[in-house]
Order: structure tokens, then sequence, then C-alpha cells
């Protein structure tokens, strides 16, 4: 009595059906709720740059003066574009993951009937990360688009796409890592923690992900700069000030591209553990 | 398929904790037909709700077997979820999605094209009058009509096998008794259904068989009436006294009189079994009186689940 559509599927595509049905609902939901998507995604990097690009020059205060790029000077904003980007996918991808992910495997139960579905649990946690990566580079172009223009006069961002391969690249694995770490977070983290963890994990990920500063420059506070090596943010920010202001000191590529390529493997490995674990009792 | 839709055998859940080991399933065995409608009857904790957990692939047992439609539980999960439709016992809706889109897309989840998803779910909603509330947001929704949405949700993937653990639990008398009906209709139709719950006139008006269910094991199974044969009919006369009555001395006075089958102290009370409850009755309170004992109150239970799960555990049977 199975629908024959249902037995005549090999396993294969049955999975890449299940697995599309369900990026496609994401999708419908994420489709609906845009407008809040970019409002929250594109806000608070648009204030900062205005802040600190456009006000504090502006009034006196040299907070956002230009920074002395070895040969020449680049603007503060050309600093700050990939790192707000950076800053942007991050925030977005992990919590267009674990937001949800906290809720459904808690309160709703909404996970239930997807881990149901014919498919191995693990094609729900691999879903659940693309379509985190996707939301993650949504909004990495919404925030380009938003502080590409904000700037004082004659501080213009000098960027380019020349570098597009890498651009590309740094993109996809960043999206595809901080997905993951989503993931990660919102199968250990039980649901009243949500907001310690953007407090004491998030906050902390942000302020020291060289997004508002190139890696290099923190030379003379070595101690922070070894340390800061663990924060996933610090690659995505270098990563993309490499592809698209390379003027400005950053990370080797190769470098970048390991640790991002490696972190998204390990990390994805370790959450669709847990999601598993969390999900065949 | 077999005729077997369910057959587990000696199937075990033991969760340890900090706290120490709990046998939430302790040896476990009971075969479900085809075409039946089966209901699994305990009382909260029993481990009804950890036994269709790991029927529907979402616990992993700690020992024994258990095959769904054919399928091994453990070793091939997904012919199993394949074969499976699960109302669980809470709502589980989509929330961000109508009532439309939750069976839209479970039915995409499980194989469907978007189309032919869209067709069934209306045809579902219809079936269950829902489709006036099609686009509606589960939050809008009455218990009784999310239950609707989670069982058409179920039918979308054309389950050989329906598994509902609890599906009337907290609805209102009038919206279960509804539901009973689409339980009947969709059992006619020839639908396997195993079904969990601890309303005993749920199982009693439902199920074709019954399995009783205690701390984690099978009491008995089988069809009600073959249950209430083998506990041979009797009826269970329970007698309250006051409060500092001592029942235990006319125990015995009250096992020797005629039509008594047997009789217990339990608490300030007495329990007897006869399967001539009338003249018993009488008897049992005028030797009550005789012995200066106060009574404060009589219950009489005719042959049902009740007196059989009374029989079974020597426990009152607390829903």
């Amino acid at each position: 009595m199975t629908a024959p559509t249902i037995a005549a599927s090999g396993a294969f595509r049955g999975y890449a059906h299940t697995f599309t049905a369900m990026l496609a609902r994401d999708m419908r939901v994420m489709r609906r709720e845009l407008f809040s998507f970019l409002a929250r995604t594109v806000l608070q990097p648009v204030l900062f740059i205005f802040v600190f690009a456009v006000v504090l020059p502006k009034i006196g205060f040299g907070g956002g003066q230009s920074f002395d790029a070895g040969a020449r000077a680049e603007t503060f904003s050309t600093i700050l574009v990939p790192g707000l980007v950076a800053s942007g996918m991050v925030m977005q991808g992990v919590f267009a993951v674990t937001t949800p992910l906290v809720m459904e495997l808690s309160y709703t139960r909404e996970i239930d009937d997807r881990v149901l579905s014919p498919v191995p649990v693990w094609v729900v946690a691999a879903e659940k990360i693309v379509s985190g990566a996707i939301q993650s580079l949504l909004a990495a172009a919404a925030v380009f688009l938003a502080v590409l223009f904000v700037h004082g006069p004659g501080e213009a961002p000098d960027i380019g796409f020349g570098r597009w391969p890498l651009l590309i690249a740094v993109l996809v694995l960043s999206a595809l890592l901080t997905a993951a770490l989503g993931l990660f977070i919102g199968t250990v983290l039980p649901p009243h923690q949500l907001s310690t963890m953007f407090a004491i994990f998030i906050v902390p990920l942000m302020m020291l992900g060289c997004v508002y500063y190139p890696w290099a420059a923190l030379a003379p506070l070595r101690w922070l700069q070894i340390t800061v090596l663990a924060n996933p943010l610090v690659y995505v920010s270098e990563g993309l000030r490499g592809a698209l202001s390379p003027a400005v000191p950053h990370m080797p590529e190769v470098v970048v591209l390991a640790v991002l390529a490696g972190a998204t493997l390990v990390v994805g490995a370790l959450a669709l553990r847990t999601f598993i674990r969390r999900l065949v009792g | 398929m077999t005729d077997v839709a369910v057959d587990t055998d000696e199937l075990r859940k033991t969760y340890v904790t900090s706290s120490g080991v709990t046998e939430a399933v302790a040896g476990l065995t009971l075969r479900v037909g085809r075409g039946e409608l089966f209901g699994l009857l305990g009382p909260n904790g029993a481990g009804k709700t950890t036994t269709l957990g790991m029927l529907t692939t979402r616990i992993a047992p700690t020992a024994g077997t258990a095959t769904v439609a054919g399928a091994d539980v453990v070793g091939d999960p997904i012919a199993v979820k394949r074969a499976i439709g699960v109302v669980p016992q809470y709502n589980n809706l989509d929330r961000q999605l109508s009532a439309l889109e939750n069976l839209e897309f479970s039915g995409r989840y499980a194989g469907l094209a978007a189309r032919a998803a869209r067709k069934r779910a209306m045809e579902l909603l219809e079936l269950f009058n829902m489709e006036a509330r099609a686009g509606a947001k589960i939050n809008e929704m009455s218990g009784g009509q999310a239950q609707r949405v989670m069982i058409a949700r179920a039918l979308m993937r054309r389950p050989a096998i329906l598994f509902l653990d609890e599906p009337t639990s907290g609805l209102d008398p009038q919206t279960r008794v509804n539901l009973w009906d689409v339980l009947r209709r969709m059992r006619a139709d020839g639908q396997t259904i195993v079904l969990s719950t601890h309303y005993m006139e749920e199982a009693e008006s439902l199920c074709d068989r019954i399995a009783i269910i205690d701390r984690g094991t099978v009491l008995a199974c089988d069809a009600l009436a073959a249950l209430k044969e083998a506990t041979l009919l009797e009826t269970v006369l329970t007698l309250t006294y006051e409060e500092d009555a001592d029942a235990d001395k006319i125990v015995t006075q009250v096992r020797g009189l005629s039509g008594v089958t047997s009789a217990e102290a339990s608490g300030p009370g007495l329990r007897v079994f006869t399967r001539a409850p009338e003249g018993v009755l009488a008897a049992v309170v005028r030797v009550s009186h005789d012995a200066g004992l106060a009574l404060a109150d009589v219950r009489v239970v005719r042959p049902s689940l009740e007196t059989v799960f009374l029989n079974l555990t020597g426990r009152e049977y607390r829903e």
C-alpha cells in the first residue's frame, strides 16, 4: 500500500528528494520573514560603520581614522567592510540554525516529523547546515550592499572583486562552518541558556574576531594576537580581506582556506554526532 | 508484507542516570496482526511511550528485537519509517506553516512530489472536516483540530501501520468521541492501528485486542472478552471503613462466605472478588456490621478492564 512514487525511487534519489523538500520548507519560511531577517542582519553593521566611520571622525574623535597599512594608508571603511560582512555571516549563520533548533528539540518537537522521514537522521542534520549556510550567504550579501555606501567624504572603501575565486571559496566555506557551528551549539544548548550563550560566546566572538582591525595590526598585543586564533570569525574576516581588499595586510590565503575547511569538517562531524544522539535516544 | 504488522521479542529499554537505573521497558513481547486496532493500555509511566518510541525508530532498544512491517527497527530503520505514520502525544506541528502546508511538506519529506502532496493534503483535510482551516496557523487551532491535523499528516504517507501515542489525552469528551469515530472508520477501511492509552474506556470501546502494560512488561494481551474470561468474569467489591477500623479481623470470615472467590484487606478496607456480587455484597455488609466496622464507602466494579488490572496487579488502576 506504499505509494509507488515512494517505493520506486532509489535510496539516493529518495534522500535527495527529502533533502530538497526540507530545504524548500526552510526557504519558504525564510521568504516570509525576509524583512525581519534583513532588518536584524543589516541594522547593527550599518549603525556601527555610521558611528565609527562617519560620526566619530566628524566630531573630532580619532577612533575611526585611517589605518597605516605599510606603504599607504587605507580608509577605516576599507578595513570595516570585509570585517562587518564576516561578522554578519557568522552571526546569522549561527543563529539561523541554533535558535529554531533549540526550540524544535525542546518545546515544540517540530523536528520529529522530519526525523521520521524515510532518510537517515544525518540527512536532516545536513539539510540544517545547508539551509543555515544559505542564510549566512544572504546575510553576507545584505551586509555588503548596506555598508558599502556608508562612509565619510572621501573615505570610500577600496574594494575589488578581482580575486573572485578566492572570494567564493571563502564565502562558501565560511557559510558552511558557521552553520555547522550553529548546529553543534543548537544540539548541546539547553533552551533557557540561549541568551547566556549570546552574552558569553557570541559577543566575545564578534568583538575579538578581527572585524574592526586586521589581524596583523594586533602585533603590539602578541598574547591577544595568538589567543584570537581560536576564534573562527578571525579566519572569515581575514579571508574576506584577502579577497576583497588585498592591499590591507591579511593572513595568507592558504592558511585561511585550510583552517576554514578543516574546521568545517571537524565541527560538522561533531555536530552530526550530537544531533543524532539527541534524536535517537 | 506478512500478516504480522508488529512483532517484538523481549524488548527492553534501560536508562542509566545519575539517580540510578530505570527499566522503562523490561522485556516486552507482543504481536500485532495486520488490520488490527491494537491498544497498549497502562497507567502513566508504564512504558507505553518508550515502547512506541522504539517501534517508531526514535528510541534505540537496549536489548531484544522488534520488527515493524517486516523490517527490523535497529537494522533497517528507513524501511520502518517508510511503513509507518506517527501521531505523537504532544502537538509537534510546524508552527511556521499552515495546516495545509504541514501536510504538504510532510508528504514531500516522505517522497511525494509537490503537486501530488498538495492534492493529497487537500483530500485529507476534507476527510477530517478541516478544509475551512487549511490556511490556519497551528497556534490558532484548538487541541482537537491540531489532533486531527496530526492524524491527517501521518496519513499523508499512506502508512501501512499508524501509531498513535495517547491520542485523546487532554481532549474534551465530545472531541474524544469524534476521534474514536475517525479511528473506527480507518479501522473499517483496513488500516492497521496501534495506539497507547491510559483510559480504560478508550481501550474497551475501541480496540480489537489490548495489551495491558505495567512496569514495562505485558501483563496480559488478548481481546477484551478473552481478558475478562481469563479473570473469571469476577466483580470486585471494594468496601472502605472509617479511619481506624481493623478490616483484617473479618477477612477470614468473608473468605468463607458462599460465592466469594477471594478477599483481601486493603488499607482501611476490604477487597472482595466474586461472581455473585448481589448476594455477597449483602453478606459482607452484614459481617462488617456485626464486627462493629463502620462503612464509609462501597464500590462495585463489574467485570471490566479495571477488574482485570486489579486481578493482575493487585492494585487499583490509576489513570
